[in-house]
């Protein structure tokens, strides 16, 4: 059986056990459309709160950003598990406590506001509609890739996947089809890093083999690879640059992590306030299983790539054409990784053709600058099962992770972006006499819009994806992750104090992304440059600046207009408590 | 404090509860700060005479001791607030 084969039957079943999910947890109520009605257990909701994060990024990119930069590329690793500790302490039992179905719900209830309501609702969508791009392009590619399909028909196979069980079983379905990707995505993640580090370190463990001996060099791990890296011109791997930056970035992820409502929403799901803050720790266990092993796969396979450009280390001869690798092919045909012998000596020298110390040695070497010309670092994951040697099934089951990843974020996403519709605009906004029936008609509606938005975007999407990424997170935690906070923890702020905060956060950003990537990010609008950057910040940093302007712009117009009525205090009373969240259950 | 005079212990193990899930926030983020920002960036030079399995205990803490700190927080938050809501009587 040929590999394409192998890959549609392990994906083809995997899809099968997410529509028999779909089948079993239909959704009959709003309760259980919303919130899969608040009777999730927290493990489980842990588990789909992990799979509901981790996107195709986390799961095909992550340990390749690791990989080629070293230890200044940690701020993913710190920053977006971080987040949860805010999560944890400052949002999520609060939110479940107050018992209602969506983020901008709080915001207009607790702010006695529908234009506090409708600018976060605003915000959400714009967030999560920019994020859901990212999903389906990447789910467009891991079908295109492995099951020799083109992009535009593994899109459409994608998005049809997402409707029967994100329409069908709303939340509910949701959930409990995220609980199988996570597994998928987890097994698929694990098992070729397990190998590889067996294969390295002979650490069963990937995690610990990363600070272990490399068996072949007898020394450590990292000691070997810091020390091929500098020898050919990179920078060594655990040395670091500007860690105030590093250190501003690593906020803004957190913040950002924080503030994204498709991940506060799964937290809506469980019984108890205790409960969410059980599954709060949960979520990060399963997260911590995959981020914890992303490190150790990056320096694994970065290792392995200097190994087998320089088989016989950086002062012997190159590695030879005819010597290469089979993935090596498998992946050039890709376009993806690139070979060129510039000097025609018949090797592939590796290094860094741009750093000035290696002039020298490269002159006296007869080398002719660098001929590994090019090598995606999204290979990394997806090649790994290859480069450990592993049989067809564990490339199949990358297949069906990289698909479960991209699959299971964006049925969150799309769910907050239809129950914001539904309930916020629809329900809260436009037709507050709409009945139960009408209202889940109405989400499903809504659901199956966003899907076909969705796919349109995923299908063209605008040239600026990856910045789009870090607009979504520079939103996050420049409007909805402050003005939540300040609801739960301010009886002071009022409606004009937070609608001023959030405008204040959402501008500030949006205007600095705008004014140094270009306005809506077309290439050339941008009116300053980077040497231009206000005290050296680049716009991906900019998250905790623009929640700070949250805070003072909300403290500062709230101090000059009138306290919230006192019903509204006493609802910040009653979410800061426990006691009566199970009533909301059945509501 | 309070307003009124009904329900005054109510309201003073209500302060109470918050005051307390308060503190506790505190310094959970203060641990917070210090394993990421501080131990695996800011502070790394402060500690890399520190050796640890071929680099120094800084990068481990960017790597892998920020996120076991983190993990470690959130339950430590979570077990203590719901010991917390039972001795105030606000449990569910």
């Amino acid at each position: 059986m040929d590999q394409t084969t192998l890959n549609i039957i392990v994906v083809g079943l995997s899809f099968a056990l997410y529509f028999g999910i779909a089948i079993l947890a239909r959704a009959g109520s709003t309760a259980e459309f919303y919130a899969a009605g608040r009777g999730v257990n927290p493990v489980i909701n842990g588990m789909a709160t992990a799979a509901d994060w981790m996107s195709a990024a986390s799961f095909i990119s992550m340990a390749g950003l690791i990989a080629f930069v070293g230890y200044n590329n940690s701020t993913f690793l710190m920053g977006w598990t971080g987040g949860y500790v805010l999560m944890a302490m400052l949002l999520a039992p609060y939110l479940r406590k107050f018992g209602k179905y969506t983020v901008p719900e709080f915001v207009g209830d607790r702010f006695y506001s529908n234009t506090a309501r409708v600018v976060a609702v605003v915000a959400l969508i714009v967030m999560s509609v920019t994020y859901v791009i990212g999903q389906m392009a990447g789910a467009g590619v891991a079908f295109s890739r492995f099951l020799e399909v083109d992009n535009t028909t593994g899109l459409l196979i994608a998005s049809a996947v997402v409707f029967v069980y994100a329409v069908l079983g709303g939340m509910k379905g949701i959930t409990y089809t995220q609980v199988a990707q996570y597994c998928v995505l987890i097994v698929a993640y694990t098992i070729p890093a397990i190998f590889i580090s067996l294969q390295l370190t002979g650490q069963f463990l990937p995690q610990i083999g990363l600070f272990s001996e490399h068996a072949a060099s007898g020394q450590y791990l990292l000691v070997t690879l810091d020390g091929l890296l500098t020898d050919l011109g990179f920078t060594a791997y655990t040395t670091g640059s500007s860690p105030w930056l590093m250190a501003l970035f690593t906020l803004s992820l957190m913040i950002g992590t924080a503030g994204l409502p498709h991940v506060i929403i799964r937290f809506f799901t469980v019984p108890r306030v205790a409960d969410a803050r059980w599954s709060a720790g949960w979520a990060l266990v399963f997260i911590a299983l995959l981020y914890l092993t992303a490190p150790a796969v990056g320096a694994m396979a970065r290792l392995n790539i200097m190994t087998t450009m320089w088989p016989q280390g950086v002062q012997g001869e190159a590695v030879a054409v005819e010597d290469l690798p089979d993935w090596f092919e498998t992946w050039r045909v890709t376009g993806l990784l690139g070979v060129e012998d510039k000097n025609g000596d018949g090797k592939i020298q590796y290094y860094n053709d741009k750093s000035e110390a290696m002039t020298a040695l490269a002159a006296e070497r007869g080398w002719a600058g660098n001929e590994l010309v090019t090598f995606n670092r999204d290979i990394l994951v997806l090649a790994n099962p290859e480069i450990a040697g592993l049989p067809g099934w564990v490339i199949a089951l990358i297949a069906a992770g990289g698909i479960a990843a991209a699959l299971s974020t964006a049925a969150g996403l799309l769910l907050a972006i239809s129950s914001a519709i539904s309930h916020d605009l629809i329900k809260s906004t436009i037709n507050p006499g709409i009945s139960e029936k009408g209202e889940l008609l109405a989400a499903r509606i809504s659901m199956s819009v966003a899907i076909v938005v969705a796919t349109y975007l995923g299908l063209n999407p605008p040239g600026f994806a990856a910045q789009v990424v870090a607009l979504a997170f520079g939103l996050a935690a420049a409007s909805l992750f402050p003005t939540l906070m300040m609801g739960i923890f301010s009886k002071r702020i009022n409606s004009a104090g937070a609608t001023a905060g959030m405008l204040a956060g959402l501008i500030s950003t949006t205007l600095y992304l705008f004014l140094y990537l270009g306005w809506f990010f077309i290439p050339g609008t941008n009116m300053l440059t980077p040497d231009q950057y206000l005290f050296g910040i680049p716009p991906t940093h900019f998250g905790p600046i623009g929640a700070l302007l949250n805070f003072g712009a909300a403290y500062l117009v709230s101090s000059m207009t009138a306290e919230p009525p006192q019903e509204i205090q006493d609802l910040v009373e009653s979410v800061r408590i426990p006691r009566g969240a199970g009533a909301a259950t059945g509501h | 404090m309070t307003k009124g005079g009904h329900a005054l212990s109510d309201q003073d193990s209500a302060n109470a509860y918050w005051k307390a899930n308060l503190r506790l926030i505190t310094w959970s983020l203060v641990v917070w700060a210090l394993a990421s920002f501080g131990f695996g960036i800011l502070l790394r030079p402060l500690i890399s005479g520190i050796a640890f399995g071929g680099t120094d205990l800084g990068f481990w803490f960017a790597q892998q001791g920020s996120i076991i700190v983190f993990l470690i927080l959130i339950f430590n938050y979570a077990w203590r607030m719901n010991k917390l809501d039972a001795e105030h009587g606000v449990e569910e």
